[in-house]
């Protein structure tokens, strides 16, 4: 529904996103982040965190990888694309009785925590779902100090 | 047309595969044409091996596990997709020929053919002149 701030993993923000996001199910017009999306925006996103990397998964089936971008711009993560109709072209011959699966162009966007290494993103696509996964700067990770 | 209105969708319960998260509805396109039914139905991170297309008398379903490579020791921060499996099923009407439904998965997406009968194919009737 709609994007999360990452630079503040797991915290007070965070929870009251995911509530907030719940009570959006029920209750229509409370603000959202900056780059909230409608409920059913494609594709839909999970995002989890390694010691070392960021993993986004976009659900998004049927899509020419040719089609994809992906770009990492200033922290902003971007997927978009497009996914052709898989529709007949609409004659006297052919009855549409379902159009539920969402066609044209996409983007999502999602914001990273700071620590990330823009320059080290793999990205894969398999099944439908499109994997992300960018490093986590060295620096930034917990170092453990000899003490003398 | 409005009887193709039998190939309507029902939730699938929940008890069904003993969980008790109710598995998500896969969105689907469904159109006919002389031939038969095509219904095509999002189901991304679903395999060909763990995909489920089952027939019992006149209710079609379609199932579908959700394999996600997830890196063990990951921890979740955001989940739109929460529940890993989707259901839907659908009702047949007595035309349509349940011996000869064809399904594919290709990225994620399901394809499914239901031919009709040859004996209910469109046919054009010559009109002979006496």
């Amino acid at each position: 529904m709609l994007e999360m701030m990452l630079s503040r993993p797991q915290s007070l923000v965070d929870q009251l996103e995911t509530v907030r996001r719940l009570l959006a199910n029920s209750v229509e017009g409370l603000p959202g982040g900056i780059r909230s999306v409608a409920y059913g925006a494609f594709p839909e996103i999970n995002i989890g965190r390694t010691e070392n990397t960021v993993e986004v998964f976009a659900f998004a089936p049927g899509i020419d990888v040719s089609s994809l971008d992906v770009t990492i711009e200033r922290n902003v993560l971007r997927i978009s694309g497009l996914r052709a109709s898989a529709l007949p072209t609409p004659d006297a011959k052919v009855q549409l009785y379902a159009n539920e699966r969402p066609d044209g162009r996409f983007s999502r966007a999602v914001s990273l925590p700071d620590d990330v290494d823009p320059l080290k993103v793999d990205a894969k696509y398999r099944s439908g779902i499109l994997r992300v996964s960018i490093a986590l700067n060295a620096a930034a990770q917990p170092q453990r100090i000899a003490v003398q | 047309m409005s009887d193709r209105n039998q190939l309507t969708t029902s939730r699938a319960s929940a008890s069904a595969s003993g969980s008790n998260e109710r598995p998500v509805m896969p969105a689907v396109d469904i159109f006919e044409d002389a031939g038969g039914i095509t219904v095509l139905a999002d189901m991304p991170g679903v395999s060909k091996d763990r995909l489920d297309v089952s027939l019992d008398g006149e209710t079609l379903s379609i199932e579908g596990r959700v394999e996600l490579d997830m890196p063990s020791q990951m921890r979740a921060l955001w989940a739109e997709v929460s529940v890993p499996r989707f259901r839907r099923t659908f009702s047949l009407s007595r035309e349509l020929d349940v011996a000869r439904i064809e399904a594919s998965i290709k990225d994620g997406v399901l394809t499914l053919r239901v031919p009709k009968q040859a004996h209910a194919q469109p046919r054009r009737i010559e009109v002979a002149a006496s």
